[in-house]
């Protein structure tokens, strides 16, 4: 147990907005092991950036409780936070967006270095920065550049370079790669995996593309309208997906592959609002297989086999009845 | 010959910016036949979306220019129409989809009035009729027709494309040009789309020019590949040649990019470095300095189309007097 790094326990984010109340996130439940991969998936609007954001309390939830290291971190105050925030990083999805273009490369990886006070003068500043940019593949001569003179594969890098700085713990990955084309995406996670090892790091990993959870995560949690609807480890959720909607999930995924036999479960409709759920399962409204016991009390995450979690009614059933 | 829809030869086009002459496309050779699909698949910066502007005449002139070659469509040369001869075509007999669904319609008209505007301007027909079409546009891309007094912003992503599908259908063109319709939205409402897309090419015999930088669609809606890359179409043939034997170094890289679902490989074996600045391409092969394969001749000399069997390689590995160096 002493292995687990992160647990959140019934973590609620609600928005208010004019049209009610927005259940972004909805009592999720997860942990997450010291050097390992959870992925999370999902659509959009699914509560998965929203879930990154309150566990690193850029964003307060609204109820549960959040404990990195066996500390409830939701207690915390602000200096004990900045504390904190040495151990807990973020990188970010849009490498465009989330750099200030006006800092240089250099300043912008040694701004949290000057902030947490980790170094005590300018020639070990330098020398950090530096060591830095080696580990992620960034060429020196970038030093004074500024992000705009950048591709988004070097951009990213410095996203990570920074993240890194602080030599963090636990990093969540908003995205990482999503703005990335092909042949830097592999890249990126190449480094990324590298780090990893070298490190031992332990990511959560939110993207909405299954193939690249599958390739990196230990395990994959797939949200659903703010809930977990399954979790499991990576190759037993694509092996033997329960939920119905993972099932339409990862049959909808197109295959680069001519052998590759597409069995595609269609769903109607689109996500429906997470303004003011209904009572009962979310998803019950686009599944096709739904009861009428879908609509009453919502189903919970049921342990199936060793580590394969589902909240499903119907799978609830089939367990029992067996 | 003449069963070719489309036909283009050579062409290139180019930009003239402050920072120099960007070679954006460089002597391109496709062809379509009625009813065919085609994939054109490349990295941002490979000149897909400038080809595909470029057979609809809306490249921005200044800075850009097409430098030369023809597109031939129906047998009649595109470059060489008029400006109002063009504009018949366009959104009749080719039309378009483009990327991002949020900013390709117009937020302030109706939904039914994007589509009726288009069939209003090309079919002798009145407001009446145009109307009742719109609807039928609608429920044909599964969005009931009592929507269409509803503005943009009321639909979701999906619903959007759906309706800019309608738009580019409406007039029954023989071409579609289809610029990444699917990249904005999630795997889902892709899959829904990529299925309507299908079942309406086939519905109506439209030819489809389908660009994205996805292998995975490409792999279920094309029956030909171009893998583009610096300008140039650097392997073309039908979709078992580009996914069963690749062969140039480049979409060998692609294939290793890609997490796959399928397969279990643990690394990813990625091209090495980024793509080229198209203001200064590399001599020779412009893929070279990422090539695992290149030699010191891809930086001088420049490649010329290898053909087997209609599977079109551009690369000296396959070309018959410079391939024993390889082997």
């Amino acid at each position: 147990m002493s292995n687990i790094i992160l647990e959140v326990r019934n973590l609620k984010k609600h928005f208010k907005t004019p049209k009610g109340m927005l259940h972004a996130v909805d009592g999720v439940n997860f942990s997450i092991e010291k050097g390992k991969t959870l992925g999370i998936v999902g659509e959009s609007g699914c509560g998965k950036s929203t879930t990154g954001r309150v566990i690193l309390r850029l964003l307060e939830a609204t109820d549960g409780e959040i404990f990195f290291e066996g500390q409830n971190i939701r207690e915390f105050n602000k200096n004990q936070m900045r504390k904190l925030r040495e151990d807990m990083q973020i990188i970010f999805q849009d490498p465009f967006a989330s750099l200030n273009p006006r800092m240089t490369v250099s300043e912008i990886i040694g701004e949290p270095l000057i902030i947490h006070k980790l170094v005590s003068n300018k020639k070990e500043l330098s020398e950090k920065i530096k060591e830095l940019m080696d580990l992620v593949g960034l060429s020196q001569r970038l030093l004074n550049t500024y992000p705009h003179e950048l591709d988004g594969g070097r951009r990213q890098r410095i996203g990570i370079a920074r993240a890194l700085s602080l030599n963090p713990k636990f990093i969540v990955c908003d995205e990482p790669v999503s703005a990335l084309d092909v042949s830097i995406q592999a890249q990126v996670l190449n480094l990324m995996q590298d780090l990893q090892q070298k490190l031992e790091l332990t990511f959560m990993f939110i993207t909405h593309d299954l193939s690249v959870v599958k390739h990196f995560s230990d395990d994959v949690a797939v949200m659903y309208l703010g809930q977990l609807v399954e979790k499991a480890p990576s190759n037993e959720l694509f092996k033997n997906p329960r939920h119905p909607y993972t099932k339409a999930l990862l049959s909808a995924i197109p295959v680069a592959d001519l052998k590759h036999k597409m069995d595609r479960i269609e769903l109607h409709g689109e996500i429906t609002s997470p303004i003011n759920p209904a009572e009962g399962c979310r998803f019950a409204k686009r599944c096709a297989y739904v009861r009428p016991e879908c609509s009453h009390g919502d189903p919970t995450l049921n342990e199936i086999s060793d580590g394969h979690f589902v909240a499903c009614h119907l799978v609830d059933n089939l367990v029992k009845n067996k | 010959m003449s069963d070719k829809l489309l036909n283009i030869k050579n062409l290139s086009i180019e930009y003239r910016t402050e920072d120099g002459v960007v070679k954006a496309v460089n002597g391109i050779n496709l062809d379509l036949k009625e009813g065919e699909t085609l994939g054109l698949v490349g990295e941002t910066g490979a000149g897909k979306t400038t080809t595909a502007l470029g057979m609809m005449r809306l490249i921005p002139n200044p800075p850009g220019k097409i430098k030369g070659g023809s597109i031939e469509f129906e047998g009649r040369d595109l470059l060489s129409l008029s400006e109002d001869d063009m504009r018949g075509i366009r959104g009749n007999k080719i039309s378009m989809i483009f990327q991002d669904p949020m900013t390709s319609l117009n937020p302030v008209l109706s939904v039914g009035e994007q589509i009726s505007e288009v069939i209003l301007i090309h079919q002798n027909i009145n407001t009446e009729a145009a109307i009742d079409k719109a609807e039928e546009m609608l429920e044909l891309v599964g969005i009931p027709g009592g929507r269409y007094n509803d503005y943009p912003h009321q639909f979701s992503g999906g619903m959007k494309q759906r309706v800019v599908i309608a738009i580019a259908l409406a007039c029954n063109p023989k071409l579609l040009i289809a610029d990444e319709p699917t990249t904005a939205l999630d795997v889902t409402i892709q899959a829904q789309v990529l299925d309507l897309m299908n079942n309406l090419k086939e519905k109506f015999k439209t030819a489809m020019l389908m660009i994205t930088h996805d292998l995975g669609v490409v792999a279920q809606v094309c029956d030909k590949v171009a893998i583009m890359y610096g300008g140039e179409i650097i392997e073309y043939g039908k979709i078992e040649d580009i996914f069963e034997s690749t062969k140039h170094p480049y979409t060998k890289g692609l294939f290793g990019s890609i997490p796959n679902l399928v397969s279990d490989a643990k690394r990813l074996s990625p091209i090495k470095g980024t793509m080229p600045d198209p203001t200064n391409l590399p001599s020779g092969c412009p893929f070279h300095p990422r090539c695992d394969m290149a030699k010191n001749i891809c930086s001088d000399r420049i490649p010329k189309h290898t053909n087997i069997d209609g599977h079109r390689i551009k690369c000296l590995i396959f070309e018959e007097e410079t391939k024993k160096q390889w082997i």
